[in-house]
């Protein structure tokens, strides 16, 4: 197992793809200053699969819309390939938790949006929008509008739509958060699948620790108030991932030791 | 009827079910009001001037029409074009809301005030001046209907996600596009609700303004019929008003349907 604290030095900072270094970010809310993250330093590798794993309330989210660019940093400096993060940064593909579909649009036309906005060669984006359709198992259903469609599928349709202009970096904010355990496990696959195919750099915020270990090449502990980084785990089972692995004693030891980081930092309590 | 509709199959009952089938439910209703409203009438042997029959009142109509009709063009008139003012008015105002802090804060007051005020109250002075022309029906029409057109476009303007306005910016949609291709089509459904209601209020406010003060339209001749004791020929305009009002309503909802197709296409029996 290899596990080592979260690095303070920027030593790999020159072959990583994201670099956030010293990032603060406090919200003024009704009660004064709220710090929902506290000296964050992270690089991530390019083409790695990192998640940051924590509960709710540890800021998590927040980390990914700062290297989005959708919110500024308080203190601190976020570079994503050689661009420094001031603004939003359109190289991103993101997903939200909530699929956000345009309710006025059919599946094709949401994945489209991204294309239109971007005023690219509509013709090409189309083919590539129904191609993408197809890898997640939606031909068929190209013209159906989003009430049409389950769950499931819906949240297919808004990553096609966040992968359609071919970024080099997805952000996912605990896309299959409001999924059953059953499609979610599809859709895990589906995204691994759509990863190794398109060579992207993928950021996923996630609570759930067995889908963290299922995805990932890394998964960064953070804890709460303020939101730090606890641990960074490298997660060492081989690609491409299956459902099986989930009961080999390697995963059943990440999962052991991840329960017992947040034991110790007080999110699982177990007497009773 | 709806008992018949949910009663067991019997063979005769179905016979009634495809009866009751090939005219529409509303319909019906109308259907049993007029019978009621005729037997109870030469029953009682209630006197024409106290409530005349549907019989009298279809006389009425086939022997005033040529003065019926005409007055009736008229009220359509106001109440169209003074709706027509109010959303010109109406949606502009709700945009500058949405997107203007000062705007909602010193003019939402202002607006809310306009509405406590009794129209009927701030008629005569309208009539002082404007006159008895078509400018004071039209003032009146637009101060009744613009308030659910503002209240309505605001709400669905600031109904668009937290998370679809980040999506928009995520892909590099300038405000403009934000507006367009987000804001705007989310708030649709909510703006024609206000419409709707709009509608309803023109067709009062033409009224209201021309019992005040007018020489021709069904208000003018209400009064006129009233001033003569003329019953069956109040029930006929009474009427026209009343249809006037259900054809503009259905007018709208017709619309509705034209500009918002996905909110009326039902849920395929489809599950991922």
């Amino acid at each position: 197992m290899n596990v080592m604290p979260a690095p303070r030095a920027m030593n790999s900072a020159a072959e990583s793809y994201i670099s956030i270094s010293g990032v603060s970010k406090t919200f003024n809310g009704r009660q004064g200053e709220v710090h929902a993250l506290k000296d964050i330093n992270l690089n991530i590798k390019p083409g790695e699969f990192v998640s940051v794993l924590g509960p709710s309330g540890c800021g998590k989210s927040t980390l990914m819309m700062l290297v989005s660019g959708l919110l500024p940093v308080s203190t601190g400096r976020i570079m994503v390939g050689k661009k420094h993060i001031d603004s939003p940064n359109a190289d991103a593909g993101i997903v939200f938790q909530q699929d956000v579909l345009l309710e006025w649009r059919t599946a094709l036309q949401n994945v489209m949006m991204q294309a239109e906005i971007r005023k690219g060669d509509l013709k090409q984006a189309k083919e590539r929008a129904l191609q993408l359709l197809k890898m997640v198992s939606l031909q068929g259903f190209e013209n159906s509008y989003p009430k049409e469609l389950s769950g499931g599928m819906r949240q297919r349709v808004s990553i096609c739509r966040a992968l359609l202009h071919h970024p080099p970096l997805m952000l996912m904010d605990e896309p299959f958060g409001a999924l059953d355990a059953m499609t979610r496990d599809q859709l895990q696959i589906d995204l691994l699948r759509l990863c190794s195919d398109n060579d992207m750099t993928v950021l996923f915020i996630t609570h759930s620790i067995s889908e963290a270990i299922f995805l990932s090449d890394r998964v960064v502990v953070m804890s709460p108030r303020p939101g730090r980084i606890e641990r960074i785990i490298d997660i060492d089972l081989p690609r491409p991932r299956r459902l099986a692995m989930r009961e080999d004693t390697r995963f059943i030891e990440y999962t052991r030791e991840l329960t017992q980081i947040f034991k110790g930092l007080g999110v699982f309590r177990e007497e009773y | 009827m709806s008992i018949a509709a949910e009663t067991p199959v019997v063979p005769k009952v179905n016979l009634l079910n495809r009866l009751l089938a090939m005219v529409p439910p509303a319909l019906w209703s109308v259907i049993v009001l007029v019978v009621v409203w005729e037997l109870a009438v030469k029953v009682a042997e209630i006197p024409n001037y106290v409530l005349p029959a549907p019989s009298a009142i279809l006389v009425e109509f086939g022997a005033y029409w040529h003065r019926l009709l005409p007055n009736a063009m008229v009220t359509a008139g106001e109440v169209v074009f003074g709706f027509l003012c109010a959303v010109l008015i109406g949606v502009p105002l709700s945009v500058f809301i949405t997107y203007s802090r000062f705007m909602e804060r010193s003019i939402y007051p202002l607006i809310v005030a306009s509405q406590t005020v009794p129209k009927v109250a701030i008629a005569p002075l309208l009539l002082t001046w404007f006159g008895y022309g078509l400018a004071p029906k039209i003032v009146i029409v637009v101060l009744l209907s613009f308030f659910p057109i503002v209240i309505n476009s605001v709400m669905g303007l600031k109904s668009a996600s937290r998370e679809m306005i980040y999506l928009a910016r995520s892909m590099g949609a300038s405000g403009w596009q934000q507006f367009w291709k987000f804001r705007l089509p989310q708030a649709l459904p909510s703006m024609f609700a206000g419409f709707k209601l709009a509608t309803v209020l023109s067709v009062i406010g033409a009224i209201v303004a021309e019992f005040i003060g007018a020489d021709k339209g069904l208000g003018y001749l209400i009064l006129v019929a009233g001033s003569s004791f003329n019953i069956t020929r109040q029930f006929a305009a009474i009427i026209l008003i009343t249809i006037i009002g259900i054809v503009f309503f259905m007018v709208i909802e017709r619309l509705e349907r034209v500009v918002i197709p996905w909110r009326h296409r039902g849920p395929s029996e489809t599950d991922a």
